[in-house]
């Protein structure tokens, strides 16, 4: 009996999930028949089958997640005796255990269980049935700690599980980059004073259409001072480090399930309303989902966001600059670095080149 | 043009920038930014939306005055007066 398994379909994939099975069992498949269809984070894939013979047993149901290795069927093979049917069918590898049935509650003379005030509210708020919640209050009744208990209990759902495929991709190359990249993180305070003003007064001569937002000035300062830093701009690959030889810098743009970083191309040649209309056209093309190459990441957290960011590296790169929202006339800059390429204190000496960069907007 | 044309005007520009915002939901006395989740790069095609239909040129000096839908037709009802 030959054992069909989720395959790994890409070196970041852990698991899968089984949507489709196309064929019965009983039935006959040859060696590159499509027998099932997974899903992973690269979206839906056909699967072949790599024995012939005959499907005896499908133990995965469709909608269940798998790791990678899980049989997901048996086939026998060309000539082999049929078994007798196993008396207990395998369960499927990854669905948990059905949680024990409720034992009986308390049950008033109108019908409801026997509950709280507070117990009724913190219900309905939180959407438990208190038909399933066993009390343990005087004679059975449901108390709100029951209730709170039940919720928190219920919360590992099935649907709250099931996660976009742009969440897993981020997930994977997250948990790999906290997995691979000895990040150190520097945070510097600077001053957008002359950088604000200046931009005020451009503004004011440009149409609206053609005005710069401040992220401009940060990512040009940003690019023309990874370039004075190789050890800042580049990829990690097989054990060492290549510095890249032009400055792309990733653009995180955030995206309602999740956000990408597209890269603005050769960031220091470009003047600043060339850059501008690019990244008008990099966040259009980002949200109907198309993507680059980038060298190096900036993310900023615009005016709405937090004070400050210290992000993860997205890999192969080796370092990620942040700029927090913007607060009375400055900026928290940081920046997270792979140590096994640069040091803190060229680090610090790259934050400090952006920070004069922006002292002196008219030359950006 | 009446308030109550400006007023669509404005929902119409603010529905190019965050097509999921429901204008029924939308509290007009309350920032908009933080009720549609809008950002700076959002916030900026509002006003070129606004520069197109309404033919008003809103200089970023101005931006203040543009924080809620209320204070928006206000703001433009007065300058459009102007012209």
């Amino acid at each position: 009996m030959a054992e069909f398994r989720m395959p790994s379909l890409g070196a970041d994939m852990e698991a899968g999930t089984l949507v489709e099975w196309l064929v019965k069992p009983g039935q006959s498949v040859k060696r590159g028949d499509i027998v099932c269809v997974v899903e992973t984070q690269k979206g839906a894939i056909e699967v072949e089958i790599f024995e012939s013979g005959t499907v005896a047993e499908l133990l995965v149901q469709p909608g269940t997640e798998v790791p990678v290795g899980t049989v997901l069927a048996l086939v026998r093979g060309e000539g082999e005796p049929e078994l007798p049917a196993r008396e207990q069918p395998a369960a499927p590898a990854a669905q948990p255990a059905p949680p024990p049935p409720p034992p009986p509650v308390a049950r008033r003379p109108g019908g409801g269980p026997r509950a709280s005030p507070a117990a009724r509210n913190a219900a309905q708020v939180l959407g438990v049935d208190l038909a399933g919640v066993q009390g343990s209050g005087p004679g059975g009744a449901i108390t709100l700690a029951d209730v709170e208990r039940a919720a928190a209990q219920a919360k590992p759902k099935p649907e709250a599980r099931r996660t976009s495929g742009m969440r897993q991709a981020i997930a994977a190359a997250m948990s790999r980059s906290k997995r691979e990249i000895p990040h150190y993180y520097l945070s510097t305070r600077v001053d957008l004073g002359r950088a604000l003003a200046w931009l005020r007064a451009e503004n004011e001569r440009r149409s609206v259409a053609d005005r710069l937002l401040p992220v401009v000035l940060m990512l040009k300062a940003s690019g023309l001072a990874a370039r004075r830093f190789p050890n800042i701009n580049g990829f990690f690959v097989d054990g060492e480090f290549r510095a890249a030889p032009d400055v792309h810098l990733g653009v995180a743009i955030s995206l309602k399930d999740g956000l990408v970083a597209p890269a603005l191309h050769s960031v220091p040649d470009k003047p600043l309303g060339l850059l501008m209309s690019e990244l008008s056209d990099l966040i259009q093309r980002a949200r109907s989902s198309e993507l680059a190459d980038p060298t190096l990441t900036v993310t900023s957290m615009g005016d709405n966001g937090a004070e400050s960011v210290f992000g993860v590296i997205f890999p192969p790169q080796v370092a990620l600059v942040g700029f927090g929202r913007i607060a009375e006339g400055h900026v928290n800059l940081s920046l997270s670095a792979d140590h096994r390429v640069s040091d803190g204190l060229s680090g610090s000496t790259f934050l400090t080149a952006i920070d004069r960069l922006l002292q002196k907007p008219e030359e950006l | 043009m009446t308030r109550e044309e400006i007023r669509s005007e404005v929902m119409q520009s603010l529905l190019g920038v965050a097509p999921e915002a429901r204008p029924e939901s939308l509290k007009p006395d309350q920032e908009l930014r933080e009720q549609l989740e809008i950002d700076s790069y959002d916030f900026l095609n509002f006003i070129i939306a606004l520069d197109k239909r309404l033919k008003v040129s809103i200089p970023e000096s101005d931006y203040q005055h543009l924080a809620t839908l209320d204070s928006c037709v206000e703001y433009l009802a007065r300058r459009m007066e102007k012209v």
